[in-house]
């Protein structure tokens, strides 16, 4: 079970409260954690990144065990601790403005 | 009594403001969405229940609200309410979809170069006169968009950009289509306007668009003061009885068409200021006009520090100031284009909100004003409903 934490506007958006776990299928990257996310929540397709070409929203960052991996490719494979749930993947609202 | 329903978006949040027809004792309902960008909410006069909010970050991007309960409740549309009592609670809907149409092309940017069309937000929602479910999104970058299924979709009526859309630029705000006039005797006919395109028409419900800009003229923002698109069109207004004559704020100048946009003339008059954004009329009498003078594009507050709204009562030319009851130093607030808005009781009320978040009601068609909520966060948009 993969663990996503959200930033407050998409909490309140998806109407959940905390973490929101997902199952997901094949290599998780981020990605696939994405896909799953948006398959889930529907609402929140177009808020993370774009809906037609799935580019990630310029102030939004996707953070993993103290890395930030907003700039690394979206197939990049995420680690072992965000796999087995030991670690939370964030997606984040970049600190501009904030 | 009749009762009345304010509708404002602010920086922060929405907020819903009610009272009985006498428009005394108000309520405040909110902040719905906090933290958000509320650019607009309108309700529809086909079922006034029914009201759209566009909600907006320049984290998160564009997200449509839609009520159908006067506000109390709100969903993305496409998710019913009994959808939401699933264990997941979630919506379902797809609304925040804004694709253009086509090739997406290019229009000017700030530096003068051309810049591909990028969806940002939208600043207008319009619900149709006669179909809860039909609204018409002013979108930036400048387009309009069309919904028929209560907001779940929307498709670019992609004619307007047709229009010689490669030489309209952002103004300071941004490009984007601001104002949407539905004709209530023409149902093929709309108007729109945009900063810095121009005012635009079309006659075939949406399909092709004509710039409707003769007798504008921009001698400090254009290089050709008369061009036919281009011009900063800040906001323009009618009477539902007179859908063919139209009112217009632009960027410097006021100005009138009784052609349908054929030909404006400028009708500032003793105006202290002609920059300004919004204009609203009457709502009994079609010959009279409200506007907020403001200083400069440069220094975007009131004259002298003093917050006046200005009204001509013989359709432009000659303006009196309204001051009683707003401040009249010391005030450096401005009044943003949709944040003006006048309801159909008598006697007519009119209604609008700062950037220093006040919203000021008259319910007097502008005698005399009382503030309604003092410390909102900036207030930009404000829309009234009369409900039964």
């Amino acid at each position: 079970m993969i663990r996503v934490v959200l930033p407050y506007h998409l909490r309140n958006l998806a109407r959940v409260n905390g973490e929101v776990q997902l199952e997901v299928e094949g290599p998780v990257t981020v990605r696939a954690v994405l896909d799953a996310l948006e398959a889930r929540y529907p609402a929140l397709r177009g808020t993370i990144r774009d809906h037609d070409t799935l580019k990630r929203r310029p102030f939004v960052r996707f953070f993993a065990c103290k890395e930030d991996l907003s700039l690394e490719p979206p197939e990049t494979g995420l680690p072992d601790a965000i796999v087995n749930g030991e670690e939370p993947f964030l997606v984040v609202g970049a600190m501009a403005g904030g | 009594m009749s009762k009345i329903r304010v509708l404002v978006g602010t920086k922060k949040g929405a907020f819903i403001l009610t009272a009985d027809g006498k428009r005394r004792n108000w309520k405040v309902s909110g902040p719905h969405f906090a933290g958000w960008e509320i650019y607009h909410m309108k309700g529809s006069v086909a079922g006034p229940d029914r009201i759209y909010a566009s909600q907006t970050s320049g984290w998160f991007g564009q997200i449509i609200q839609r009520s159908d309960d006067g506000g109390k409740t709100w969903n993305t549309p496409g998710s019913g309410p009994e959808e939401l009592k699933s264990p997941e609670g979630m919506p379902k809907g797809e609304s925040n979809k804004f694709a253009y149409a086509g090739k997406v092309g290019t229009h000017k940017w700030y530096d003068g170069t051309q810049h591909p069309w990028e969806f940002k937000r939208v600043w207008h929602i319009e619900p149709s006169l006669t179909d809860p479910d039909t609204a018409y999104a002013g979108v930036e970058d400048a387009a309009i968009f069309k919904t028929t299924d209560g907001g779940k979709t929307w498709k670019e009526l992609a004619g307007l950009r047709q229009a010689k859309g490669h030489l309209w630029q952002p103004g300071a705000g941004g490009m984007a289509v601001h104002t949407i006039l539905l004709d209530p005797k023409n149902p093929k006919r709309i108007y729109i306007a945009i900063s810095a395109g121009g005012c635009f028409r079309t006659d075939d419900g949406g399909k092709t668009w004509k710039p409707i800009t003769r007798g504008l003229k921009s001698p400090y923002e254009l290089p050709d003061p008369d061009v036919e698109v281009g011009h900063c069109v800040h906001r323009i207004a009618l009477h539902p009885s007179r859908p063919d004559v139209l009112f217009m704020q632009k960027h410097w100048d006021v100005l009138r068409t009784d052609n349908a946009g054929e030909q404006w003339q400028e009708v500032s008059g003793n105006l202290p200021s002609d920059f300004g954004f919004p204009i609203d009329v009457h709502a009994h009498e079609p010959e009279t006009i409200f506007v907020v003078p403001i200083k400069s594009d440069s220094e975007h507050y009131p004259p002298d520090g003093k917050l006046r709204v200005y009204r001509s009562r013989t359709g432009g030319n000659e303006w009196e100031p309204l001051t009683k009851g707003l401040p009249q130093k010391d005030c450096y607030v401005n009044v943003l284009r949709d944040a003006m808005a006048v309801d159909s009781l008598e006697p007519c009320g009119v209604y609008f909100g700062t950037t220093g978040g006040q919203v000021y009601g008259s319910a007097n068609g502008g005698n005399s004003w009382n503030p309604i909520v003092r410390d909102l966060p900036a207030v930009l948009s404000v829309e009234v409903q009369v409900l039964p």
